[in-house]
């Protein structure tokens, strides 16, 4: 009872045909995420195709986006992982210890610190300060350098179906794309969870963040500082050399006007804020400012969909996690992807998507919630909520073991963690 | 050859066919079958790879072994070592089996030989294989002995058979008939048979009476509080599996 020339014609012949050029993965968004799982996934033995709709280059130039990243020590181990942290160690600045602080303009800043010094942990650093104008040229270098990986420039994405066994992406050109598997690498916007039928939640902070980098007098000694001032916090994270970066968290209103205005109203405006401690300050370089708002997909999965970084979940920037939670994603579906590939599973079937979703939902609700929650608590000049958050930060700081845990877990070092995270294959 | 023993137990098969159309729904009676196949797959996977000297990071790393699939329901084992590169003859003794799992296959865009047979009609028609998967079948067939030595014949010298089953214990019946069936009701009343459970040392008795020889035992255990399954060296206690090799010549 061997099957006949007759029971394999046409259609199984064309699904054959079909499968040879089907994708494993579709990418849509070729920003950060994208490319570190479009390379994570390849080395896996994966076949992906990575679209975006703005050309590489413009992607790569150096004016593209004017924010650093606090990578912490997993976000690190992962691009070792999938070989980036060679082209971008140089540029990279450790973080040696974090200061926080509760401050009000004039008052300078509270005597209760919590400060946490990554001599107490035994991984070393628990962090990294990289530019985005390298980290992001550094990526999609890789990706181009990747004869495995498919990369489609200024693709549209107008569409996307599921059919049996496989799901499509239609671009504005008319072609599309077939695949196992969509991954929504499109950030806070996503088309993709959009187009899935995911929805979203979130809301405004009323807050903007001015971003900028500025030279200092005095080193920096690695020393990443956060204060909390009550329209909201301003972070001076070290960058190599004599150099800050700096977000600044403020009421839309403000923020906006401190924009528009020129660089020396914008410095005067934040000199009483940064203190004299480094000395001197002058800017180096372009402004940049980012409304802030957190938006969470309701779900990460759907048919043949998965989510991934912004597109998942884009919260607050007050702990620099975003690009650490998403990597977080990138390290776990590439994991659960590639276990699911040995194993010769159907990788978009629901049974996989199923492992991805649960593996990350208990970090992103804790995670939206802590950085909400913190957000609230510290943007805020209430006497008493000030009293309070200065105790428990003088208790983090005095109990050891609590403090190692929380810089644990700020170094992403605490949980379930996928191997890239650990600096190993996926 | 000419003499076929059917060892396959009518009511048995009755009742898998009642349950056929689910294979494929993962939240659906199939359930726990569901949550075991990673483990499964794992453990087939690691065992083929290291005795055909596979590497599983090549684009098809079972190319040029065929595999028989015992009992392959809705193609659940078939389908993933067929993406693997197998060449896969998957044979069910329920009818209603064989149209789902070729369904499947064809959403699937997957080339896979669906047969209502049995293993002993197979070895009878003299077929052969590399690898033989025998998972979650041996408890259910009327005479394991005769069954066994059907699947000996269908490999090939040097071939390998996994073989899994249910231990037979007093945690075995409170786990797989109380637990699964009654309490749990993942599987339907009556879906096994305590009796028939057979424990490791009479399935590697019963494989060498086949002429197989029996190298690898491990348990798959249940985790009630992480929901999950995983492979143990130890604890066989209730699920575990074997592999067994046929003598080169």
């Amino acid at each position: 009872m061997l099957s006949t020339p007759a029971e394999m014609d046409n259609p199984t012949t064309q699904a054959i045909v079909q499968a040879m050029d089907m994708q494993d993965l579709v990418i849509v968004g070729g920003g950060l995420n994208g490319p570190a799982l479009a390379l994570a996934a390849a080395q896996a033995g994966l076949r992906v195709t990575i679209v975006d709709r703005l050309p590489a280059a413009a992607r790569a130039d150096a004016g593209f986006d004017g924010r650093s990243y606090a990578l912490a020590l997993s976000s690190k181990r992962l691009l070792g992982a999938i070989g980036i942290w060679k082209d971008v160690a140089a540029q990279a600045q450790p973080i040696s210890k974090v200061i926080a602080s509760d401050g009000r303009p004039g008052e300078g800043a509270s005597p209760l610190l919590l400060d946490l010094d990554a001599a107490e942990v035994e991984e070393g650093p628990f962090g990294y300060m990289l530019e985005d104008r390298f980290l992001r040229p550094a990526l999609l270098t890789a990706l181009a350098a990747d004869d495995r990986i498919t990369q489609l420039a200024e693709a549209d994405v107008i569409g996307q179906s599921v059919e049996s066994g496989h799901a499509r992406v239609h671009l504005a050109n008319g072609d599309s794309i077939t695949a196992s598997l969509i991954v929504g690498a499109d950030g806070r916007r996503s088309g993709t969870a959009e187009r899935a039928g995911i929805g979203r939640m979130g809301w405004e902070y009323g807050q903007t963040a001015l971003v900028c980098a500025v030279n200092h007098a005095r080193p920096h000694e690695g020393i990443a500082h956060q204060f909390f001032m009550p329209a909201g916090p301003l972070a001076i994270l070290p960058l190599p050399g004599n150099r800050a970066s700096i977000v600044w968290s403020e009421r839309t209103a403000k923020a906006e006007e401190l924009a528009k205005g020129d660089d020396a109203a914008f410095l005067s405006a934040l000199r009483p804020a940064f203190g004299d401690f480094l000395g001197e300050i002058s800017l180096a370089g372009a402004r940049w400012s980012y409304p802030l708002n957190l938006t969470m997909a309701k779900s990460t999965v759907a048919d043949r969909v998965a989510l991934i970084g912004d597109a998942a979940q884009g919260v607050h920037p007050i702990a620099g996690q975003g690009l650490n939670q998403g990597l977080r994603d990138v390290g776990t579906l590439a994991q659960v992807l590639a276990d699911a590939r040995r194993r010769g599973e159907d990788i978009g079937s629901p049974l996989v998507l199923e492992r991805y979703r649960a593996w990350r939902s208990f970090d992103r609700a804790a995670l939206a919630l802590a950085t909400d929650t913190f957000n609230r608590l510290f943007s805020n000049d209430n006497p008493l909520l000030r009293l309070g958050r200065d105790l428990g930060m003088a208790a983090v700081t005095a109990a050891p073991g609590l403090r190692r845990r929380f810089m644990r877990e700020a170094a992403g070092l605490t949980g379930d963690v996928p191997r890239l995270l650990q600096g190993q294959p996926a | 050859m000419s003499e076929t023993v059917n060892t396959v137990d009518p009511a048995e098969v009755a009742k898998f066919e009642a349950m056929a159309a689910e294979w494929w729904d993962p939240t659906g009676k199939f359930k726990p079958l569901h949550m075991l196949n990673p483990t499964r797959l794992d453990y087939i996977r690691d065992q083929i790879a290291a005795e055909f000297d596979r590497d599983m990071n090549a684009p098809a790393p079972f190319a040029g072994l065929r595999l028989l699939d015992i009992g392959c329901g809705g193609g659940l084992l078939s389908e993933p070592m067929t993406r693997l590169g197998a060449t896969v003859v998957g044979v069910d003794a329920a009818a209603r089996n064989i149209p789902v799992a070729q369904a499947h296959a064809r959403q699937s865009g997957l080339e896979i030989d669906y047969r209502h047979t049995t293993a002993e009609a197979m070895a009878a028609d003299g077929e052969q294989f590399d690898v033989v998967l025998n998972m979650e079948v041996v408890e259910h067939v009327a005479d394991p002995a005769a069954y066994l030595r059907a699947c000996h014949d269908l490999l090939r010298p040097g071939g390998l058979m996994v073989c899994s089953t249910l231990n037979r214990n007093p945690k075995s019946y409170a786990v797989a008939i109380i637990g699964a069936e009654h309490v749990m009701r993942w599987l339907p009343k009556g879906t096994h048979e305590w009796s028939k459970f057979i424990t490791p040392d009479e399935l590697y008795a019963l494989l060498e009476g086949a002429g197989l020889d029996p190298v690898d035992r491990k348990g798959m255990v249940f985790n009630p509080l992480l929901w999950s399954w995983r492979l143990s060296d130890r604890d066989l206690s209730v699920n575990y599996v074997t592999t067994s090799l046929k003598p080169e010549g």
